[in-house]
């Protein structure tokens, strides 16, 4: 047994060692779990292109509220497709703001979970609407499929990219603007209209879970011959990717999309936190924050705070409502988007 | 040298001078039910509230029925494919000497250490049509990434050590003096290989193909890179499971991650029924 | 046997008898080729992805490698990724032992279904490890209300992170040490016991350090996986920049800014701990083959 004096320092030292591990790791763990209470903390739950945006608005609202009050509030931002970012607020992570790319989304929030007040739309300025947005399409450097309008889109030779409608807002505008645009054609002949969706939908070789995922499969991977898309996130590609090797084309028409804000009051109440919440909301219709908005090219409320550089690159587009053709958000989720909706009808006779 | 009970009366446990048994099966079960039981049981729950019949018509919706046809179908592929070249592996690994054979045999198990979000972006940049891999593939009009073919790759990436791993001690294990009576008697080399070496290895073949299988039916990360993720074509089960979260449709979500829970848990079974008749024909496992 | 019969027993049988190389290995060009298609098969499918992601690292150079882990926010991920391996692998290592003891010393009834249950994260799909923690312990789970009353966040915070990885890396310990246990018996803790130890001193003195390579191989690949962990991790995560994103989150994260560098920046921090993984358990393998080789069969 001349082993055993070594072995028993070596046990000795393995259960130090992970004595050591354990206590090290419940210390860091406390660490974390006790974050600087001294400071206030807000988190904005947003969609999936906003990421560059709120780092700006963000750094903004902390400035100002800090030489407005001394309080210096961090502003969290969380970001993904608007329906699963929607699903973290029904589950429980506490925003204080919700931030998402379509309507629906945070009616959800406020049927599912009542931590939203039913009249959210009300309760901001513009039907809760500090900026809009529309639909235009990326095409590849010199537009080689000679793509103009959303009519090319059902063209045989043509691969749309389009993130999926069931879990990202951009892929429920795309949808609800190729709808749209049929409908419209087609003196608003509802049936003609989902067919001419259903011809688009054919054409999608890719379906990524978010409008970012889309970006990158179009852009960096190379797939596709158009990529419909937020107009923000069609210049932010230009700007990322470099100028040659896309083009912007601007439909003709294309449809009024509307990313809405909305405070989450059960979860600001709980925290304490509604004060410095409804002023980062108030804050996003300040001159201040509109011009950001502008500078990351969507659409704001108040072209006159904006820079007009930035608003000249804003093309004119005659846009049109999906509620004025479609009815209630609520009926618009439901007939497109919910289960046995439009969207799924569509899969199946496709395939 | 156990202590044998005089009547055979049977009884929960064999005694034992061992002390700590209470202990440690008190703790091991008390932190299975609180980690693994309980929230497995909250997910069954909320699923049987569908009923069976509410179950079965999740399960037939033809989208669902197709992502776990892809993700079922695809992964069996992998496995197998996984077993046919991890087999050549482990032979390879285990009977030949050749430089570098330690090294590819620490490579083998890269997948068990890399992350799967890691392995997925660098499979996908691969073999993207406009990736190393994937330009050569596209000039032989194969269309590798965003298909079902970059699933299969995925799955195999993630498959593969297992496949190996469980056959590799095997091969080890064999007896060379069989081969060589098998030899002397007059078998040619392939005769010997189908007839005498193959046959002990059929058991450990199936549990790394199981095993293979079971992990690539429920993978997620690697594969949401690279897959196109497109309805009916390239959608797996679980991104499913997770587009259905998106839609608030838990009733859904739980139902699939039900179906494809029953299936994890009869291919674990499979596994322990082979190792069970491979004990007896064969006397290991 | 095969010393036994040498030619000069039997010289005129000698062709007969001793067969030649050809016929217990295959022929020169069959072995050629099967390690040719060996090689390639996990170049392909492992090494160049491997390969990629520091190709891709350090597509833009040094400069812009290192501001990849510049920002705070990659700070906060590797800060929560290690306090996330921190607790979750002395929790499973502390569980995998006392599975391991129960189930390798001891025969008892039901011992194969509680082996198969401890099995069953293997082979449950990251997502739906994910979910089920969201149906316990979600707003709408089955202690929503509770842990709303009472202030206390699980998930989207780190405890749901901590459990997720808890969870995949479940069977890693005991899975090792079960097979690895029960070959060494009890004989030795018996003797232990005999000569007067306690159960505890037997348990570090005699158990312990005949596991010991076993412990460490099992904690370097529960390690691997608790910080590697992705699937899972990302339905509890909720995605909180600086707060609520693990490396592997990271990486995904900046793959969906554009920031391709960074990510695979970020990955290839990841990739070197695979790397340094590997490199830690074939060192083991050669060094300690037979105190492993139980283990490795199973």
């Amino acid at each position: 047994m001349q082993t055993s004096g070594y072995r028993r320092r070596a046990a000795l030292l393995a259960t130090r060692r992970a004595a050591l591990i354990t206590a090290t790791g419940l210390a860091l763990g406390l660490a974390q779990a006790g974050p600087a209470l001294a400071d206030t903390e807000l988190l904005n739950v947003s969609y999936d292109p906003t990421r560059e945006l709120y780092k700006d608005i963000n750094a903004a609202f902390t400035e100002e509220w800090k030489a407005k009050t001394g309080e210096t509030v961090t502003v969290r931002a969380a970001h993904g497709g608007s329906g699963a970012q929607a699903r973290t607020v029904i589950d429980g992570i506490p925003a204080d703001v919700v931030t998402l790319g379509i309507p629906s989304d945070i009616d959800s929030i406020a049927r599912l979970t009542k931590k939203i007040d039913p009249d959210w739309r009300n309760k901001q300025p513009n039907g809760a609407l500090p900026y809009t947005s529309t639909v235009v399409f990326l095409v590849r450097k010199g537009n080689p499929k000679g793509i103009k309008d959303w009519g090319d889109l059902v063209k045989p030779d043509i691969k749309v990219i389009t993130p999926n409608p069931k879990t990202s807002a951009g892929g429920r505008w795309n949808f609800l603007a190729a709808w749209g645009y049929a409908y419209e054609q087609n003196n608003k002949d509802a049936e003609k209209a989902n067919a001419f969706v259903g011809q688009v939908f054919k054409n999608v070789p890719v379906l990524d879970t978010g409008a970012r995922g889309s970006t990158v499969t179009f852009a960096q991977r190379g797939l596709g011959d158009v990529l419909p898309t937020w107009e923000n996130e069609a210049f932010l590609v230009f700007d990322e990717f470099g100028k040659d090797k896309f083009d912007i084309v601007v439909p003709p028409t294309s449809i009024y999309a509307e990313p809405p804000v909305a405070l989450v009051d059960a979860n600001v109440d709980k925290k304490g936190t509604r004060k410095q919440a409804e002023a980062y909301l108030q804050f996003l219709y300040s001159d201040k924050a509109q011009a950001i908005f502008a500078k990351h090219h969507y659409r704001p409320l108040k072209r006159e705070a904006a820079k007009k550089e930035d608003i000249a690159l804003l093309p004119e587009i005659k846009l049109f409502k999906i509620e004025d053709f479609q009815g209630s958000w609520d009926d618009i989720q439901k007939k497109n988007f919910d289960n046995g909706g439009l969207f799924d009808q569509l899969g199946k006779q496709g395939h | 040298m156990a202590v044998a009970s005089v009547r055979p009366k049977r009884r929960f446990r064999q005694p034992s001078v061992i002390p700590g048994f209470g202990l440690t099966l008190g703790y091991t079960l008390t932190v299975l039910s609180l980690i693994v039981l309980f929230p497995l049981a909250a997910l069954v729950v909320r699923a049987s509230g569908l009923g069976l019949s509410g179950i079965w018509e999740v399960a037939t919706d033809p989208r669902v029925f197709s992502a776990l046809r892809v993700s079922f179908g695809v992964s069996l592929i992998a496995a197998l494919t996984a077993s046919v070249f991890g087999s050549i592996v482990a032979w390879v690994l285990t009977r030949y000497d050749f430089p570098g054979r330690r090294i590819i045999d620490a490579v083998v198990d890269l997948p068990f250490a890399l992350p799967t979000a890691v392995a997925g972006i660098a499979l996908a940049s691969l073999y993207a049509p406009n990736g190393l891999i994937g330009a050569q593939l596209a000039k032989v009009g194969i269309e590798a990434a965003y298909t079902p073919v970059g699933i299969f790759i995925a799955m195999v990436f993630i498959g593969l050590p297992f496949a190996v791993r469980t056959v590799q001690p095997l091969i080890a294990e064999i007896d060379r003096e069989v081969e060589e009576a098998s030899a002397i008697l007059g078998s040619t080399r392939l005769g010997t290989l189908t007839k005498v070496v193959l046959p002990p290895l059929i058991p450990a073949v199936l549990t790394g193909f199981a095993l293979a299988f079971a992990r690539g039916v429920g993978e997620y990360g690697s594969i949401i890179f690279i897959a196109g993720n497109l309805p009916y074509v390239s959608e797996i089960a679980p991104l499913l499971i997770v587009i259905k979260l998106s839609e608030f449709d838990y009733a859904g979500a739980c139902a699939i991650a039900t179906i494809m829970l029953a299936i994890s848990f009869t291919t674990l079974l499979f596994i322990n029924l082979i190792q069970a008749w491979s004990r007896r024909r064969f006397g290991y496992v | 046997m095969s010393e036994a019969i040498t030619p000069s027993d039997f010289p005129v049988a000698d062709a007969g008898l001793r067969p030649p190389a050809s016929v217990v290995t295959e022929k020169g060009w069959v072995r050629a080729l099967l390690i040719a298609v060996a090689i390639i098969f996990l170049a392909l499918f492992l090494v160049l992805p491997l390969v990629t992601v520091f190709v891709q690292a350090f597509a833009k150079g040094l400069q812009a490698y290192l501001a990849a882990f510049a920002e705070p926010d990659a700070h906060a991920a590797i800060r929560l990724t290690l306090v996330t391996a921190a607790i979750a692998v002395p929790f499973n290592l502390v569980f995998g032992v006392a599975a391991a003891w129960a189930i390798a010393k001891f025969q008892f009834w039901g011992r194969d279904l509680l082996v198969t249950l401890i099995d069953l994260p293997f082979s449950v799909s990251p997502v739906v490890s994910g979910l089920i923690y969201v149906l316990v312990f979600g707003s709408q789970g089955i202690l929503g209300p509770w842990l709303l009353a009472h202030d206390v966040q699980i998930i989207f915070a780190v405890p749901g992170i901590v459990l997720a990885t808890i969870f995949v890396t479940f069977p890693f310990v005991a899975r090792q040490l079960i097979p690895l246990m029960q070959e060494q018996g009890t004989a030795e803790e018996e003797a232990a016991l005999t000569l007067g130890a306690s159960g505890w001193h037997a348990f570090r003195t005699v158990t312990l350090p005949n596991i010991r390579w076993g412990l460490l191989y099992a904690v370097l690949l529960c390690n691997a996986r608790a910080m590697g962990e992705f699937g899972a991790v990302s339905v509890v995560s909720g995605h909180i920049r600086g707060l609520t994103n693990t490396l592997p989150l990271h990486v995904e994260i900046l793959y969906n800014e554009y920031n391709f560098v960074a990510a695979f920046a970020v990955a290839s921090l990841l990739a070197g701990l695979a790397l340094v993984t590997l490199v830690i358990k074939s060192v083991l393998e050669w060094r300690y083959a037979g105190d492993l080789a139980a283990s490795a069969r199973h």
